[in-house]
């Protein structure tokens, strides 16, 4: 193992734009580059540009490659016509996530999966082993790959001035070969902020010319309001309003695609074996011992990940007055930018009840559950 | 990044003004751009008594949250409450409207222990 910490295509872009840098799974990435609110509030409202070329892609090709992938994953990507893409994860053995990917059927003979950027050894060294004896060929492309999202509902518009794809008929969670500023790409509906927009997997060299055409097609768009460049901020808390889990925080080797509300993903329903099926069918009929719920905080103070989940508190005139017993614990939370109010997610035993505190701190602050996501853009 | 010449810092990165036995204090621009976006600040009490160097109120940003530490012994008189509804301010103005809480100096305390621009500018550099 090396420390060095890596430089994405774009970090002299981001140096040119001012960002704050953060060491983020081994890459040294932009945290925000002004307010991480506005750059939060520009995903929602108009369009905003990201630099994801810390994550991982892999090449999964060859004639047995869609076999290969449906026991090397919980889904059934051989399903996937061409063209189009799905949430899917990674299990070990007994059923615990190694990690959450996208994967892409880009030809009938190739599929793209895109991992965490942390967990992208270990995607390709399982993938390589579950899938290598399958006529499947695995090959690391995240060295050559640089990735551009563009985010918000503006994206299409501005996207479409420079792509030869035709963007509009192209459905949510497809994807296609086109040009992007005349470089060749791969441009997908796709993205991990609740919102409408594309992710632009293409050569390292192109990244910078791609993020300068966009910037410049949304200066010159009919909207006006340019296209700012967003950090690691922004898209946590886009990410925890849409509900969308994070590995690490929601997700882990010691929790199930069942516990993390994530069931539809695993397909006991395909024919054939897969790594964890035995595991996981156990645990879809016994149904989980804990549970993933939305909080809405309901003072200003801020639930945070690791922070104590407690039930049964007692509610006086004046708020919270006794300590409730510990019945979970928070694994994501933030002010809200869209809601104006703390939100988090937390696991909790299925069997708690409300009404639900969180221990922030030692000061038990009252919380109310809600249905995730926290924001649904289709609403 | 600005650090005002006329004013006095903590380790804590916090500025304070002493001014005919009153000190008002707030965070650094420093602060304010190592914590982002502010979000929340819960400051002390009127009346209430602070040592120095103890925590006594704590600033929430999006990313994180920190203790406010009493940078002087005293009796704090008077609280920002513009920052209830637009803490916004204190990532605007560090040291203008984002001002937080004032305290009458405890007599004889003089401040020591504060830094001086210079050093508080050098603490800032080691930091990174």
């Amino acid at each position: 193992m090396t420390s060095t910490v890596r430089d994405t295509p774009l970090r002299a872009v981001h140096e040119r734009l001012g960002a704050t840098m953060t060491e983020f799974a081994g890459w040294c990435m932009p945290l925000r580059y002004g307010s991480e609110t506005a750059e939060h509030n520009a995903v929602r409202t108009s369009a905003a540009l990201f630099d994801l070329s810390h994550m991982g892609e892999i090449a999964v090709t060859g004639p047995g490659a869609g076999a290969a992938l449906d026991y090397a994953v919980c889904g059934w990507p051989s399903q996937l016509s061409v063209g189009r893409a799905r949430y899917t994860m990674l299990c070990a053995p007994d059923g615990g996530i190694l990690d959450d990917l996208i994967v892409y059927r880009q030809a009938a003979d190739r599929f793209l999966v895109v991992a965490n950027a942390a967990n992208t050894p270990v995607v390709l060294a399982e993938l390589t082993k579950r899938c290598s004896p399958l006529e499947a060929v695995i090959t690391d492309e995240s060295e050559v790959t640089g990735l551009v999202s563009i985010q918000g509902p503006n994206g299409c518009g501005i996207l479409s001035a420079v792509t030869d794809l035709p963007l509009a008929s192209m459905p949510y969670y497809a994807g296609g070969y086109g040009t992007v500023a005349g470089r060749e790409a791969w441009v997908a509906r796709t993205g991990y902020t609740g919102e409408d927009g594309f992710e632009i997997f293409c050569a390292p060299a192109d990244c910078e010319p791609i993020w300068d055409a966009l910037t410049a097609s949304a200066a010159s768009g009919p909207d006006g309001r340019g296209l700012p460049a967003a950090g690691l901020a922004a898209r946590d808390t886009l990410r925890l309003e849409a509900g969308m889990p994070l590995y690490g925080n929601e997700l882990g080797p010691d929790v199930t695609p069942y516990e993390a509300g994530l069931g539809r993903v695993v397909r006991l329903d395909k024919p054939g074996d897969f790594v964890g099926r035995q595991a996981l069918a156990v645990r879809a009929a016994e149904g989980p011992r804990r549970t993933l719920i939305g909080l809405l905080g309901r003072s200003r103070r801020v639930p945070r990940h690791g922070y104590p989940v407690l039930s049964g508190v007692g509610l006086s005139g004046l708020g919270l007055s006794a300590a409730g017993d510990r019945v979970g614990v928070v694994t994501s939370g933030a002010p809200s930018p869209t809601l104006g109010t703390p939100i988090a997610m937390a696991y909790v035993e299925v069997d708690a009840g409300g009404p639900f505190g969180i221990d922030i701190r030692g000061k038990t602050e009252p919380a109310e559950v809600t249905g995730l996501p926290f924001y649904d853009r289709r609403k | 990044m600005s650090v005002p010449a006329e004013l006095r810092y903590t380790q804590e990165h916090e500025w304070v003004a002493i001014d005919s036995g009153t000190a008002t204090i707030g965070i650094t621009d420093y602060a304010t751009q190592a914590l982002g976006d502010v979000v929340y600040v819960s400051l002390p009490e009127v009346g209430a008594a602070v040592t120095a160097g103890e925590p006594c109120g704590e600033v929430e940003s999006t990313k994180s949250v920190s203790d406010l530490y009493a940078p002087v012994d005293g009796e704090v008189v008077e609280v920002n409450e513009e920052l209830n509804d637009d803490p916004g301010l204190i990532n605007a103005e560090p040291y203008g409207l984002g001002w937080m809480f004032r305290v009458r100096v405890t007599d004889g305390q003089t401040g020591t222990g504060l830094l001086s621009p210079t050093e508080y500018d050098a603490l800032t550099k080691s930091a990174g």
